[in-house]
């Protein structure tokens, strides 16, 4: 039960970060009707906020008359830094900002993404509306090599850890809460953060769908654009803002995700690939089946991570979400909650 | 002659000319110039044009002719690597065992694969041809170490069995790869005044079995079957509606790209009798839809002059570093020489990808049919600067149906 329990949480972070990817694939696909292979590098960027802002945080300059031991001329061991958060508001304020540095680039990668989302779509994606499927893929796969390899210039291709605040750092022991025995179901609180922030997300991107008036034009566009736009809706620009809305999800994702897994330039990719296969197995263009995909193979794919499992069946843990998709896709090739006439040409 | 149309014919005589002179074409620079960089005329990168050629070749009778876009092609060469290394081990270190086996068994994998990934079509099919891939990649990384070597790939080994052939040379090393006899790697070099020509053993071997390729390639592409492969492509309802079951004809054209896919392989280990689990690794199978895409899918030529610039591009823009750059833009005042060196130095050396991914977007953006497309296009201009409007230009575009 306790091993049961505990394969469940360790599969909701994977499954938030794939349903967050999933859910922003799906709208653009909802929406545009775009496949955006580019989608994974956005989650990479987010990711690359944080980082981003990290540095600027720690950004600092030595303190005069504090220079480092100097002999013969040359300078040993210079006086640590002091980063200019800690000038500006003392050191425990700054000490502080900066520890927090991953929750405060949530704010920042906001406008960051939405801006990156428009400028992709103005610029790039609005042309390939009418060229064929295969042409978008394409075109968003030669961007996300093009996005992905900016990042290896300018930050190096090693993982650059990007560590939770302190707050966070621990587990949380879960085994007493529901009456096990202690220390039996351990899970880190920021995986914890993670999950009820994807949740918050996800709520909010539905409800932003469901009750407002935007999101009900948005939703009808999506059944029906010619319609809509007969009825004197310019959709096209509500698109957009989706698109960005898209970006933003993937960002923030990404930006949340840092601390779990230290960004790295080609993590768009890893997550990208398996975030389509959410997509598919979930349904194309089908919201909450990409989500309940994406936590459901997370999970999945952590049952197959027990020792128990990969001794019955060796290396399952590679090839399950894939083998899944397969299945799925032979037996329901809608997807689990796909619509009808959704990508049947 | 041979059964080719006059102009199928003359592109295949070009084609033949340039795999037997090419290494004199791509060796124009004297050694001792400072252009001798730019040169492309040594056996290993020759040898690379030609397998990724083939490889795009193969990818290009099922993207080019079906329109079905795979996004795992690089399995198939991974497993002709793997079954290519395996003969090598058992069998004997001649060639010809090994490309066979490596064609067949990419094409009962394919045959496999193709069968079940081609129930869906569009967007379907290209990921479950992903999902096929990297499960295959993650297999044989992990799971599968005892048959693919996992991380440190095939090698073969002076313990190795080969039961026709011998398992260690008589000075104690591992035999190489040879064609009874004649061994793969090696060459004769002619010096030429300041030229150095490298004629290589393996170059000409895979040179004619990319020749025997191509030829198969042409005659594919203008049979019936060809046809019925292009009908699939244009409208597949319609054909269906007329009582015809497109699949199967898909399925042979996958099978086929398969085939050639794993033949590929099989003549990557001919040359350099080592496999590893990368090469099935979906950017691998990026890269051969860039190689078709860039040259012109669906078209005969396309894929080969798409395979040829990538492998050039990347084996020679990855050798320029900063220094170079500085060296060829010394003759400018400093501040624009520091500003070009600034601008250029991300896309060369190691930011070759960036390069590679920026070259495809323009492409896809501007240039859907590559650089045959291209070449068209300039043909036309010309023709009608000339003006003789009219008289050739009435070549119908081939854009994929949609």
């Amino acid at each position: 039960m306790e091993a049961i329990i505990l394969q469940i949480l360790n599969g909701l972070d994977k499954g938030s970060a794939y349903a967050l990817i999933a859910l922003g694939l799906t709208l653009i696909f909802g929406t545009l009707g775009v496949v955006n292979f580019a989608h994974g590098a956005l989650f990479m960027l987010g990711a690359f906020v944080a980082v981003t802002m990290q540095r600027v945080l720690t950004l600092g300059f030595v303190p005069e008359g504090a220079t480092g031991t100097s002999a013969g001329g040359f300078s040993f061991g210079t006086a640590r830094e002091t980063p200019y958060v800690e000038h500006w508001f003392g050191p425990e304020v700054g000490g502080t900002i900066i520890d927090w540095a991953v929750p405060i680039s949530i704010l920042v990668a906001i406008p960051v993404m939405a801006l990156i989302g428009v400028a992709m779509e103005r610029g790039l994606i609005r042309f390939f509306y009418k060229r064929p499927h295969a042409d978008q893929i394409l075109v968003t796969f030669g961007l996300a090599i093009v996005l992905q390899e900016i990042i290896k210039h300018y930050y190096g291709a090693n993982p650059i850890p990007t560590p939770a605040p302190d707050v966070f750092v621990g587990s949380f022991d879960f085994g007493q809460v529901l009456g096990f025995d202690p220390y039996t179901i351990m899970y880190p609180y920021w995986r914890l953060v993670y999950f009820g922030f994807a949740a918050v997300v996800i709520g909010g991107v539905f409800a932003f769908l469901q009750f407002t008036t935007f999101g009900m034009v948005v939703r009808a566009g999506m059944a029906d654009r010619e319609t809509v736009g007969l009825l004197g809706i310019d959709i096209d620009k509500r698109f957009v803002v989706m698109f960005a809305l898209a970006a933003i999800v993937a960002g923030m994702a990404g930006v949340m995700y840092t601390p779990i897994l230290s960004p790295n330039y080609h993590m768009g990719m890893d997550f990208l690939v398996l975030s389509f296969v959410v997509v598919v197995v979930g349904g194309m263009g089908s919201l909450p089946g990409a989500v309940a995909a994406g936590f459901l193979l997370g999970i999945l794919q952590s049952f197959a991570s027990m020792t128990e499992v990969i001794e019955l069946i060796p290396g399952i843990n590679q090839v399950v979400i894939y083998l899944v998709a397969i299945i799925v896709l032979l037996t329901r090739p809608r997807g689990l909650m796909g619509r009808k006439g959704v990508m049947e040409e | 002659m041979l059964g080719l149309k006059k102009s199928d014919l003359r592109l295949y005589l070009i084609v033949l000319a340039l795999l037997i002179f090419a290494p004199f074409l791509l060796n124009p620079f004297p050694d001792t110039s400072g252009l001798a960089q730019f040169n492309a005329g040594y056996p290993d990168l020759m040898q690379k044009l030609i397998i990724f050629g083939l490889f795009a070749v193969g990818f290009n009778i099922l993207f080019g002719l079906t329109g079905y876009l795979s996004f795992g092609h690089a399995a198939f060469l991974g497993v002709g690597s793997y079954a290519g290394v395996w003969m090598f081990k058992l069998l004997t270190m001649n060639v010809v065992p090994a490309l066979i086996v490596s064609t067949l068994t990419a094409g009962v994998f394919a045959l496999l694969i193709g069968f079940i990934s081609l129930r869906r079509s569009g967007i379907y099919f290209s990921i479950l041809t992903l999902a096929f891939a990297q499960m295959s990649y993650s297999l044989a990384y992990s799971v599968l170490t005892p048959i693919t070597g996992g991380e440190t790939g095939l090698q073969l080994s002076l313990d190795d069995p080969r039961i026709i052939g011998i398992s260690r040379t008589e000075s104690g090393n591992i035999p190489v790869p040879h064609f009874f006899g004649l061994e793969m790697n090696s060459a004769t070099t002619i010096d030429f005044g300041a030229w150095s020509f490298t004629f290589s053993a393996g170059y000409y071997f895979a040179a004619v079995i990319f020749a025997v390729a191509f030829f198969l390639t042409i005659r594919l592409f203008r049979s019936p079957f060809g046809l019925m492969l292009r009908a699939v492509k244009s409208n597949q309802s319609r054909m269906s509606y007329t009582g015809l079951n497109s699949r199967p004809y898909a399925l042979a054209a996958f099978v086929i790209s398969g085939m050639y896919a794993g033949l590929a392989g099989g003549l990557m280990v001919a040359m350099d009798p080592l496999a590893g689990a990368e090469r099935m690794l979906w950017t691998a199978s990026g890269e051969v839809v860039l190689m078709t895409i860039l040259g012109g899918a669906g078209t005969l030529i396309g894929p080969v002059l798409g395979a040829g610039v990538i492998a050039y591009l990347e084996s020679i823009i990855s050798t320029i570093n900063e220094n170079v750059l500085h060296q060829w833009f010394g003759g400018l005042p400093d501040w624009a020489e520091n500003t070009l060196v600034t601008v250029v130095e991300p896309f060369v050396g190691e930011g070759w990808h960036l390069t590679l991914g920026a070259v495809f977007m323009l492409v896809v953006i501007f240039l859907p049919g590559g650089i045959v497309q291209a070449g068209r296009l300039i043909a036309r201009f010309f023709r009608r600067n000339r003006g003789e409007v009219g008289a050739l230009s009435g070549e119908p575009e081939r854009r994929p149906g949609e």
